[in-house]
């Protein structure tokens, strides 16, 4: 267990959108989190970093309740959405799941048309009165997500044709067209190539203060580009939490050093 | 000498072939390792064994096989030539019978002659089967022998034994595999030349549009016009196989495949899936028999009893619902792969947006698992209209062209089994007339397979 030193003061921020306090995360009988508790703010782009298998992923996946489809997955602790704790049995999973929504690694549009790939979400959850409130919908969530002027012309194409990163920008507009409040990206931009990934975090930036967001990313120049703050995940633990630019050019813990400078991950 | 012990003898050879000449590539290997180079011997012993075993084998056993398709022919000839067949009738049938008569007494299959004529003709038959038979099992031995020493004189180091092992054994794959594909062209061959036949007796038109099935009043010669009409059998195959069986079999099937792959937990999947499986495994004339015995009359009692018309005690529904029933498993195992097929993040992605399990499977899962779940159930539906045993015993046998699922109808493969069984003259339309519908179910069936497997590869690709 870390010891909870002055060095991790940053934790806990004013005004937090979604907080988690000493969550634990088991699959079956091994433990992927160890009692990590943050604070994630409305006005920054978080980033998780971490080596492969560090929990940074799992841990993502609590804060929208993902975890329940793994059969095997348990999660102790508390994490509240504005205030309200998200694995209450009065909280509603799929109204939980609207207000905080999730983009994949792998671009995963369903094999539907763009439009009706934007449309899904609003449809699910009644957001659209008729087909012209539709119409707005969509447009306006393609819009944000950057994909507005490329596919204008052809909503009606399957979403499964465009490329990797319109597929992803499309996974993107998809989570916002339910209006959501948090949106977690896990890994978003894998799977892309360098043009498709500066796309990518070019719209992070043009979303931050909309949304929440969190980010959990392999690269750590992505981390330092993207986001405000960086929270380092080592072997299930958070190591470390703070400002960006200060975990990245003075890390307070000799872990985060090691990381930051190449020595393993 | 008689075929099995050439058979042994052969066999025999070839093991002893196997031994010395893998005990000889031993020696070689031995002396070749002596001299310090461990790759001088190519191949292993055993290969080389088995090189000079099959050369003593095959080549006898091709002779064998033409040997003894030969054999008859020269038999009777030289049987014809002695001068006791010189008092034989010259009238094809009588002859033939004759000769087969001495043919079974000279090979012990008969005691005595029925025919004075065919008793002078045993003695010659005799003599000639031992001598075709002798000279058959010396040329076999002399072949295996001149085979299997032309195999072990080539047994030299650097001799490649296990690249021509490996090409026979390829070339022994191959052949099994085109046996199946010649049985099936020689079966669709037999169908096409028979339904010529049939279909120069019969106008093609009248058969496949007629609407008036009555073959047994063709054969007591009212005359072939009007009497082959298949419609009814058409739609009596369609009424059972592709509309009532389907309507049981298409919701039961999805909806188990949806429940195994979405909700149920791995223990009961582990059960119930294999459970399910069995019912494929039953065989159908149980079926049948449940059809017949159990369901029909109930339905006919039931029929009565709302008062319906025409009700019969053989019903389409009857037979329709029991196949429906069987036909689950395999609606259910095809949905079940596509399903699973659906890529997990596709799944992720609609419950990440608040959809529920059942939106998520209405709205993504079955969409996209649609082209596999319609290759599924043409496969069944072809299952389903080639069914026989089912229908035959609770379908009926009267040509009805009818939509009252109470009422007796009647198949393709149930006429098929009434115009075949028994004694049959197979010169007259209606023996004929069951060759026609073969081929019509023949080209239905594979028609069904060939789009269906389409549907399913291609579906299998688009999330490669």
């Amino acid at each position: 267990m870390t010891p909870m030193t002055e060095e991790q003061i940053n934790l806990t921020i004013d005004n937090p959108k979604m907080s988690a306090r000493d969550v634990k995360v088991f699959y079956g009988e091994k433990q992927a989190i160890k009692g990590v508790s943050i604070d994630v703010g409305m006005d920054h782009v978080t980033a998780f970093i971490g080596p492969s298998g560090c929990g940074k992923s799992t841990f993502l996946r609590t804060l929208n309740r993902m975890n329940d489809t793994v059969a095997s997955a348990r999660v102790e602790g508390e994490i509240t959405l504005d205030g309200e704790n998200i694995y209450a049995p009065s909280m509603d999973v799929v109204q939980l799941r609207a207000r905080v929504g999730m983009v994949f690694q792998k671009p995963n549009p369903f094999p539907k048309s763009i439009y009706e790939n934007i449309a899904y979400g609003p449809r699910i959850h009644g957001l659209a009165a008729g087909k012209a409130d539709m119409d707005v919908i969509v447009e306006k969530s393609l819009r944000r997500a950057g994909l507005w002027e490329e596919v204008k012309d052809r909503l009606h194409d399957s979403g499964t044709a465009l490329s990797g990163g319109q597929q992803q920008r499309l996974c993107i507009g998809r989570a916002i067209a339910v209006e959501p409040e948090v949106i977690l990206m896990d890994e978003p931009c894998s799977a892309l190539d360098p043009i498709a990934t500066a796309k990518i975090e070019e719209l992070i930036h043009e979303l931050r203060g909309r949304y929440a967001i969190v980010i959990v990313t392999h690269n750590m120049q992505q981390a330092a580009r993207v986001s405000q703050r960086t929270a380092f995940f080592h072997l299930g633990d958070l190591v470390e939490y703070g400002v960006t630019s200060d975990i990245f050019t003075n890390p307070r813990q000799e872990r985060t050093k090691d990381y930051i400078t190449g020595r393993y991950g | 000498m008689t075929g099995p012990a050439i058979l042994l003898l052969l066999a025999g050879l070839g093991a002893i072939a196997w031994v010395s000449a893998r005990a000889r590539a031993l020696r070689l290997q031995t002396v070749a390792r002596a001299t310090g180079r461990r790759d001088a011997v190519h191949s292993l012993p055993g290969y080389h064994g088995w090189y000079v075993a099959l050369w003593t084998l095959i080549p006898a056993a091709i002779f064998l096989a033409v040997w003894a398709n030969v054999v008859p022919g020269l038999v009777t000839q030289s049987v014809l030539a002695d001068p006791a067949a010189q008092s034989l009738p010259l009238d094809g049938f009588s002859r033939s019978a004759i000769l087969g008569e001495a043919r079974a007494i000279a090979s012990g299959d008969q005691a005595g002659a029925f025919n004075p004529l065919s008793q002078g003709l045993v003695e010659p038959y005799a003599q000639a089967l031992n001598k075709y038979g002798v000279a058959g099992g010396v040329l076999a031995l002399v072949l295996a022998f001149a085979g299997g020493a032309y195999a072990f004189t080539r047994i030299r180091p650097d001799f490649r034994a296990r690249t021509r092992v490996e090409r026979l054994v390829m070339a022994s794959l191959l052949i099994a595999s085109l046996i199946a594909i010649v049985t099936t062209v020689g079966i669709v061959a037999s169908l096409l030349w028979e339904s010529f036949r049939f279909f120069s007796m019969v106008n093609p038109i009248d058969f496949l549009f007629g609407t008036k099935w009555s073959p047994q009043s063709a054969a007591m010669g009212y005359g072939n016009d009007d009497a082959f009409g298949a419609v009814p059998l058409f739609w009596g195959t369609i009424f059972i196989g592709a509309i009532i069986a389907m309507i049981v079999a298409i919701p039961l099937g999805l909806m188990s495949a949806i429940y195994l792959t979405q909700y149920a937990s791995p223990t009961v999947r582990k059960w119930m899936k294999p459970t399910l499986e069995m019912l494929a495994g039953v065989p159908t004339v149980v079926y049948g028999y449940f059809a017949a015995l159990t369901i029909a009359p109930a339905l006919r009692d039931f029929a009565v009893a709302i008062g319906i018309h025409g009700a019969s005690s053989e019903s389409a529904l009857a037979a329709g619902l029991v196949m429906g029933v069987m036909i689950i498993p395999f609606v259910s195992s095809m949905a079940d792969d596509s399903i699973a097929a659906v890529p997990q993040s596709m799944r992720d992605g609609s419950l990440a947006m608040g959809a529920t399990t059942s939106e998520t499977i209405r709205k993504v899962l079955i969409p996209a698992a649609l082209p596999g779940v319609v290759g599924g159930v043409l496969l069944a539906v072809s299952r389903a209209i080639g069914e026989t045993m089912i229908v035959v015993m609770a379908a009926g046998l009267a040509a009805n062209l009818t939509v009252n699922p109470f009422a007796s109808v009647t198949t393709v493969t149930t006429q098929i089994v009434q115009l075949l069984t028994g004694d049959q003259e197979f010169d007259s339309a209606k023996t004929l007339a069951a060759f026609a519908l073969g081929l019509v179910l023949f080209i239905v069936t594979l028609l069904l397979n060939i789009v269906a497997l389409r549907v399913v590869k291609k579906y299998r690709e688009a999330y490669e």
